[in-house]
């Protein structure tokens, strides 16, 4: 491998000489994404401002041996985007225009850098908006959400980014441009575009994206419900589910964080309750009447002390304002916070919760949930003094715990942040040998030379030229006596 | 015939028949297509993924050839194998796996029946929502990227698909995905295998994120004159940009110069497609169409997956919506050029159509194939044969072939190198892909 520096005169040529950054204090602001306990100061930042610029870019690396990662908003949480500390960060936030709004063919063409919310404002006057709606919205990049597969509170009913993504123009690790798919939705030969997205940033950089646009519901009604336990509030998600409504989204709140919230943004959750839950429909006017008569009385059947709900958009936003500022919320109840991102089977949350419960009264640390209840995606929140090491280890611990909980229940360590470097080892509690060497096949495929993002999702490198021999033995979980898939 | 003499059958056949409780020789029934006539050497027939992975071990062992079957509905897709050594059946692998109904999600062997899945889903209220084939296996499905009118709302199979498991071409077995539909844990194999047409590996597991089945639904059809192109374009698009929630918006033109037919399904409880409908009628009423019909029944042309008849040549033709009317004119075009006169339907509100050449000239179809690629060529999308008779593939050869222009096609020759690197799995498949 080179010294990245030697890239510097090909990397100005390319990308022009203010968009190369050098000067070690400026790349120390690049050290860390939104998952700040990673860090690695890159050897070299460059900022390209056209597709063929980072393909440039990338040839060069390649050509020398030099990693590289490619990096959005940063605002990813598994340390994703952590730079290579002897390699190349390629920042895409030049690359933040709309190209092209098809209204008729409902697809947008778009910059990897542009903002999650910027294609919905966009498209907005058309009637139409992008589906995938991450909380971070207002400063993710839709480049990264591809990278991440990204979800949202409103997937539930919507789909992830991979449903919306129909075209990506990429940098191949060897620096070629090639597009994976048409824009259509209609695959020839491999579904290579499904497999790219979610990848991590691991099999090339995007360099843009035709995303499908959703016609705008004409109703939106919120329901929020507050209960005395967790176990009631989850009762009435099994039954709304169990209904045959899907709502666009479903989301609850336990105690702790309905107490941050409130204090952070007075969002006025009904005091004292131990669940708040929101449910949101969305669609023609006639279903979503028919769909909010069921809920509520379905709420209602399940103990709600209190209920209330909204059509009209400025009370709609009032009631998210609290659900989404809860994790900053949080932030102000503690001094240092892990946000896990684990998945259970939605009928088995309330054992879940009731498991977490207890760890956290073991360990002593306070664990606040929010979560994604339709889909069964969770947030516990942990809280821990970071001046203590024996609690920040403490915490780490309890976050494990916590994830071992989801994959005992047939979950999964990820449902929207990715593993990044944060949960790579967590990958074999998941997946046996076989799984992950089959997936670096796909790595092998399209990185042999292992340059692009490397480190990331994948404990151990997989050499692509090895030939995977037959492997015998049960499967991790199997073995541990639980069936996980 | 059997297709190799490269290895000693008889030895073969022992270390089969060790892997496997049910393996027969192949006969002249199992061909994979009839004017191809490629008979299996053997049928193995593994009634768990640890017997198809056994069985795969031997098949690369001794270098063999290897054709995974579904239902066998789409066996004649693309182009027939070159060589077959030993057909994989997934009939003894047909279970339900689980049903987590409270969860939307059910796991099944790739050899389950999609009608009797649909059966067992339906108990609960619950259906995967793809209009697929009763005879169409799950691995089937998935494998050939099956997809009919409810593409629209639902996507294709890899959009459904949250779990799978796989055997490759050397015997190992993989998993990805998992029975949680949020989940980003890993490479989505999943995504990779849909529409891989087995030439990847062996499917033996899937599992699919469900939906309820609906409480009612509504056909909305109209009719169209054949010059009326203009109006159907505007119609199709006001249908499938509405707010009003189509679950597809169907085109069909049955006759070359005959009336243009449009259909549109609501699914919804039973008031609010009721109302739906009725704003539906009023939106394609104002595109100028004669008085739109609403129906609680399909209108009989109605059309499930593509399939293809014997002898016949199916082109699917996939476009941005925005380009309809001049993908019609295309085709309308490129078929009077070629002197024929094919019937065209399909999925025009999600911008996928199929027109089906009957049986005849096979120059003619091959012409009509390369003429709409080339009056096509600068617009997005893509003009694909899914199925044809042998000659019409031998004329296809500097026309596109069967695929036409692949983006990405030197990464997916190095994904099957990687993941098949003997290009043993359905060799021969993919003609121009791998």
């Amino acid at each position: 491998m080179a010294d990245a520096s030697a890239l510097i005169p090909r990397m100005t040529d390319i990308c022009g000489a203010p968009n190369v950054i050098t000067d070690p204090l400026e790349l120390r602001t690049y050290e860390c994404d939104g998952l700040t306990s990673h860090r690695a100061t890159p050897a070299l930042v460059v900022l390209p401002g056209t597709a063929g610029e980072v393909a440039g870019v990338v040839r060069a690396c390649a050509d020398h041996g030099v990693p590289f990662v490619a990096r959005g908003s940063g605002t990813g949480l598994s340390g994703g985007a952590v730079p290579h500390s002897e390699g190349v960060l390629i920042v895409m936030s030049r690359m933040r225009r709309v190209l092209e709004v098809d209204p008729v063919a409902r697809r947008a063409v778009v910059e990897p850098g542009v903002t999650n919310l910027k294609v919905t404002e966009a498209v907005r006057d058309l009637g139409l908006f992008y589906a995938p709606d991450p909380s971070s919205q207002v400063v993710c990049s839709v480049g990264g959400n591809v990278a991440e597969n990204s979800g949202g509170a409103h997937c539930l009913k919507h789909g992830f980014t991979v449903n919306h993504v129909l075209g990506l123009e990429i940098v191949t690790p060897s620096g070629e441009l090639t597009w994976l798919g048409d824009g259509t939705g209609v695959a020839s030969g491999y579904d290579l575009l499904g497999a790219f997205t979610g990848s991590e940033g691991t099999l090339g950089i995007v360099t843009k994206i035709i995303v499908k646009l959703t016609p705008a519901p004409e109703a939106v009604h919120l329901v929020l419900a507050a209960y005395d336990s967790l176990e009631a509030g989850g009762r009435a998600v099994t039954d709304i589910i169990g209904a045959g409504i899907v709502p666009a989204a479903i989301e609850m709140m336990d105690a702790l964080s309905i107490e941050a919230a409130e204090a952070a943004v007075h969002c006025g959750y009904p005091e004292g309750a131990a669940a708040v839950l929101l449910v949101e429909l969305d669609g023609p006017a006639a279903e979503v009447e028919a769909e909010l008569a069921t809920v509520l009385s379905l709420c209602e059947k399940a103990g709600a002390r209190e209920i209330r709900s909204a059509d009209d958009p400025v009370q709609r936003a009032g009631i998210w304002a609290g659900r989404k500022s809860a994790f900053a919320a949080v932030g102000r109840l503690s001094p240092a916070y892990i946000v896990q991102d684990g998945v259970v089977p939605r009928t088995a949350l309330g054992d879940v919760l009731a498991r977490i419960w207890s760890l956290s009264q073991e360990a002593g640390i306070r664990v606040a949930n929010v979560f994604h209840a339709g889909d069964g995606n969770l947030h516990p929140l942990v809280l821990y003094n970071d001046a203590s090491a024996a609690e920040t280890e403490a915490a780490e611990v309890l976050s494990g715990a916590i994830l071992d909980t989801c994959i005992e229940y047939g979950g999964s360590i990820t449902g929207e942040h990715g593993v990044g470097v944060d949960k790579s080892k967590y990958m074999p509690k998941m997946f046996s040998p076989d799984d992950l060497d089959t997936m670096q096949l796909v790595r092998c495929a399209f990185d042999p030379a292992n340059l692009c993002n490397p480190g990331k999702i994948f404990p151990t490198p997989r050499l692509c030229g090895e030939v995977p021999g037959p492997r015998r033995g049960a499967h991790p979980a199997a073995a541990a006596g639980v069936e996980i898939f | 015939m059997h297709s190799s003499g490269t290895y000693a059958a008889d030895s073969v056949a022992k270390a089969l028949a060790e892997a496997c409780a049910d393996v027969r020789d192949g006969a002249a029934a199992d061909a994979m297509d009839g004017d191809a006539g490629v008979v299996p050497a053997f049928v193995a027939l593994p009634a768990s993924t640890g017997e198809a992975a056994a069985v795969l071990r031997v098949a690369a062992e001794h270098e063999l050839a290897v054709v995974p079957r579904g239902g066998g509905s789409r066996l004649g897709w693309g182009a027939p194998p070159s060589r077959c050594d030993v057909l994989v059946g997934m009939s003894r692998m047909d279970a339900v796996l689980e049903h987590a109904s409270g969860d939307l999600v059910a796991r099944l062997q790739a050899g389950a029946r999609m009608g009797d899945v649909a059966a067992a889903l339906a108990a609960a209220g619950q259906e995967i929502a793809l209009d697929v084939p009763a005879g169409a296996t799950a691995g089937g499905v998935v494998a050939s990227g099956l997809a009919g009118p409810r593409r629209l709302r639902y996507g294709s199979p890899r959009d459904l698909l949250i779990g799978i498991t796989i055997v490759l071409a050397n015997g190992t077995v993989a998993r990805s995905g998992g029975k949680v539909v949020k989940n980003v844990a890993g490479y989505d194999l999943g995504k990779l295998f849909a529409g891989s047409a087995g030439t990847l590996g062996l499917i033996t597991e899937v599992t699919f994120r469900l939906h309820p089945l609906p409480a009612a639904r509504a056909f909305v059809a109209a009719e169209f004159a054949a010059d009326a192109l203009p109006a159907v374009c505007d119609a199709v698009a006001a249908a499938a940009n509405s707010s009003l929630t189509a679950s597809a918006v169907e085109l069909s033109r049955p006759a070359a110069s005959g009336p243009l037919l449009v259909s549109v399904l609501l699914e919804g409880s039973a008031d609010g497609v009721a109302a739906r409908a009725a704003a539906m009628a009023d939106l394609l009423g104002r595109s100028g169409a004669s008085r739109a019909k609403v129906s609680e029944t399909a209108p009989p042309w109605w059309p499930g997956p593509p399939a293809a008849e014997a002898g016949e040549t199916l082109v699917r033709v996939s476009f941005w919506v925005s380009a309809l009317g001049q993908v019609l004119g295309a085709i309308d075009a490129a078929a009077r050029d070629a002197g024929i006169a094919p019937s065209v339907a399909g999925s025009a509100g999600a911008g996928v159509l199929y027109v089906s050449c009957p049986p005849g000239e096979p120059g003619a179809c091959a012409r009509f194939a390369g003429a709409l690629r080339g009056a096509l060529d600068h617009a997005r999308g893509g003009v694909a044969v899914l199925a044809a008779p042998g000659e019409v593939r031998a004329a296809l050869a500097g026309r596109g072939g069967m695929a036409g222009s692949v983006p990405g096609l030197s990464l997916m020759r190095a994904v099957k190198d990687q993941f098949d690197p003997g290009h043993r799995m359905s060799p021969g498949r993919f003609p121009e892909v791998i």
